[in-house]
C-alpha cells in the first residue's frame, strides 16, 4: 500500500531527519512508527501525504511515486489526525466533519448522512453534537471529532500523529480502545506515530522502532518483545518486557476449549451466579477471548484461583489457566 | 453665561441653521465612510499579501506605520500642495490616516490562526486559497472588524480637519465657531460629532458581535 525505498530527508539547515528508510505498510494494517522525540517519525509520516518532500529515495502509494501525484488529491484520499486536533473553531462539529466531503463537492444529503454516521461511530450522537462548537467540547470529545473528520471521505489511508498524546491517561485509554473497535469495523490502513511504546504495542500490527532517522527494527509486537534487534530497542521497550508480552498476548491464543476436570470448580462457580464469590472471599471475574493475558493473570491473582472461565456472549467457551500463561511466557523468554 | 443657557443657545442655533447642519453632517459622514471603505478595500488585501510573504510584510507594515506617524493635520495639510482644495484631497488625507489600524488588525487576525489548525487544513487537502477563504479569513474576521471599528471612530474626529483644505464637514462649524467666538456654533458642531462617534462605535460593536455568530452560520451555509 505504502512503500518507502531508501528514503532520505535532510532539512535545509543540515538536519538529517530520515536516513535510508525502507519499510512497507501493508493494506488494512496499523503500522506504528515509534521512537524518542527527534527520531524522524513525524517527518516520515508527513512524507506520505507530501507535507514534506523527500531529499532522496521514493515513497510509493499503490505503486505510484507520491511526487508524481497531485498533492491536494493525494491528501484528500488520506485521513489526517494530529495531536493538536486542529478543529476549525468557527465551524460546528458537523461542519468540521463535513470538510473534505464538502471540498470534494458531495451533495448535501450525502454529506448529512455521512456526518451522522461518523458522529455516531465515534460516540458523539449527531442530534446532540452536530451543531455544537469545538470550544464547547472536552479534549477527548474534540479528538473524537478530529477522527470523524479524518474518516469523512472514507480514506484509503489514515495518518495519525500522536492523536491521543494530549489527553489524560484515562481518556487516552478509552479513545485507544474505541479506536481499535472502529479500526476492526473499517479496516483501513493506518500509519500511527507515537513516542509511547505501550501505545505502539497496543495499537500496532507492525511496529517500526526509529532512532536518529533510521528504522532500527520493523516487526510485529510479539516479535519485537521477544527478539529486540539491538540494545536500543531493548532499552526502549524497558525492563518490564515480560509484563508487556503479557499485554500483547490474547486470551484466545492460550485458552483451552475443553475444560479439564481440575478446573471444573471455577466454571461451576461462575455459572452458579453472575458475580461468583470463591470460598475464601476472592471475587471471580471471567475474561473474554479478546482480553490480554495480563488481565487474565491479574484476575487469577485477585480471585486466588489457578484458572478463569473464558466467556463469550454469556457462554463459557473454555478456560485460561495461570500455568498456560506462565508456560507461554517461559517459552518466549527462552 | 451658565452651562444650561449655553446649551439652550446651541439648540436654538442648531434649529435655526438646520439645513446648513444637515449638509455639513452628510459631508462629514461621506468623508468618514468613503475614506473608510477605500481603506478597507486597500488594506485587507495588503494584509493578506503581508501574511503570505515576509519581505512584503516589512514594506507594508512600514508604509502603514509611516502613514500613521504623520500627525493628521499634517496629512491633511500635505494634500493642499499635492491635490489642491476641496472634498477629494480631504478624502485622500483621511484615507491615508485610516490605513494602519485596519492593516495591523488584518495581519494580527490572520496570523493568530493556530498552527495546528492550518496543519490540519493542509493535511486534509485544502489548497492555500481554500485555507484562506474557509479558515483564515473567517477566523480573523472579528479581529479585522475590530480594526475597522477603531479606525472609523478615529476617523470621525480626524474628519473635522477637512475644513482646513475646504473639504467641508462639521469642522466648518467648530473651527469657524472658534474663529468667530461663536460658542453655540462651535458647540453644535462639536457635540454632534461626539454623539456621532459614540453612536457609530455602539452600532459597529453590535455588528462586531453579530459577526462572530454570523461568520459561523455563514460557514454553515457554505459547508452544507
Amino acid at each position: 500500500m505504502i512503500r518507502f525505498e531508501n528514503v532520505n530527508k535532510t532539512y535545509p539547515d543540515g538536519t538529517e531527519a530520515v536516513n535510508e528508510l525502507g519499510i512497507e505498510v501493508e493494506e488494512g494494517t496499523t503500522t506504528v512508527l515509534v521512537g524518542p522525540s527527534g527520531c524522524g517519525k513525524t517527518t516520515t509520516m508527513k512524507l506520505i501525504n507530501r507535507l514534506e518532500e523527500p531529499s532522496g529515495g521514493a515513497i510509493y502509494y499503490d505503486d505510484t511515486d507520491v511526487t508524481d501525484l497531485d498533492a491536494t488529491e493525494l491528501r484528500r484520499k488520506i485521513g489526517y489526525v494530529i495531536q493538536d486536533v486542529g478543529l476549525f473553531e468557527h465551524m460546528t462539529v458537523g461542519e468540521n466533519v463535513a470538510t473534505v466531503p464538502d471540498l470534494e463537492g458531495w451533495d448535501r444529503e450525502r454529506i448529512d448522512d455521512r456526518v451522522e454516521e461518523l458522529l455516531d461511530l465515534v460516540g458523539l450522537p449527531a442530534e446532540e453534537y452536530r451543531d455544537s462548537y469545538p470550544s464547547e467540547l472536552s479534549g477527548g470529545q474534540q479528538q473524537r471529532v478530529g477522527v470523524a473528520r479524518a474518516l469523512a471521505a472514507d480514506p484509503d489511508v489514515m495518518l495519525m500523529d500522536e492523536p491521543f498524546g494530549a489527553l489524560d491517561p484515562l481518556t487516552r485509554e478509552e479513545l485507544q480502545d474505541e479506536f481499535l473497535d472502529i479500526q476492526s469495523e473499517i479496516e483501513t490502513t493506518i500509519v500511527f506515530v507515537t513516542h509511547d511504546i505501550n501505545e505502539a504495542l497496543k495499537m500496532g500490527n507492525r511496529i517500526a522502532v526509529m532512532n536518529e532517522g533510521e528504522c532500527v527494527q520493523y516487526d510485529s509486537p510479539t516479535a519485537l518483545l521477544n527478539n529486540p534487534a539491538t540494545k536500543f530497542v531493548e532499552d526502549f521497550i524497558g525492563p518490564d518486557r515480560t509484563l508487556k508480552q503479557l499485554r500483547v498476548l490474547r486470551v484466545e491464543e492460550i485458552m483451552e476449549s475443553e475444560v479439564p476436570d481440575e478446573h471444573r470448580t471455577v466454571v461451576d462457580a461462575f455459572e452458579g451466579g453472575e458475580d461468583a464469590v470463591m470460598a475464601d472471599g476472592g471475587e471471580l471475574i471471567p475474561v473474554t477471548p479478546g482480553d490480554s493475558a495480563q488481565v487474565a493473570l491479574s484476575r487469577c491473582i485477585q480471585a486466588d484461583v489457578e484458572a478463569l472461565p473464558v466467556v463469550e456472549s454469556a457462554d463459557v467457551i473454555g478456560v485460561v489457566t495461570e500455568t498456560a500463561i506462565r508456560h507461554r511466557q517461559a517459552e518466549e523468554a527462552s | 453665561m451658565g452651562v444650561l443657557d449655553l446649551l439652550g443657545a446651541t439648540w436654538t442655533y442648531l434649529l435655526a441653521n438646520w439645513g446648513n447642519f444637515t449638509t455639513l453632517l452628510i459631508e462629514h459622514l461621506e468623508l468618514v465612510f468613503v475614506s473608510e471603505l477605500l481603506a478597507i478595500a486597500v488594506t485587507v488585501p495588503l494584509g493578506i499579501i503581508a501574511t503570505r510573504n515576509d519581505r512584503a510584510k516589512g514594506t507594508i507594515e512600514t508604509f502603514g506605520n509611516v502613514a500613521q506617524t504623520i500627525p493628521p493635520l499634517a496629512v491633511i495639510a500635505l494634500m493642499l500642495p499635492l491635490l489642491g482644495l476641496g472634498f477629494l484631497p480631504a478624502l485622500i488625507g483621511l484615507f491615508t490616516y485610516t490605513l494602519l489600524p485596519i492593516l495591523t488588525n488584518t495581519i494580527a487576525g490572520l496570523e493568530s490562526v493556530e498552527e495546528g489548525t492550518l496543519e490540519a487544513a493542509r493535511g486534509m487537502g485544502m489548497t492555500e486559497w481554500e485555507i484562506l477563504r474557509r479558515v483564515r479569513i473567517p477566523l480573523a474576521l472579528p479581529v479585522i472588524f475590530a480594526g475597522i471599528r477603531t479606525s472609523t471612530v478615529l476617523n470621525v474626529g480626524t474628519a473635522y480637519l477637512a475644513f482646513f483644505i475646504g473639504g467641508g464637514g462639521l469642522g466648518v462649524w467648530v473651527i469657524g465657531g472658534i474663529k468667530l467666538f461663536n460658542t453655540p456654533r462651535l458647540l453644535a458642531g462639536a457635540i454632534a460629532g461626539a454623539l456621532l462617534a459614540i453612536a457609530l462605535d455602539g452600532a459597529l460593536a453590535l455588528i462586531e458581535r453579530q459577526l462572530g455568530s454570523e461568520s459561523e452560520s455563514g460557514q454553515a451555509a457554505a459547508a452544507a
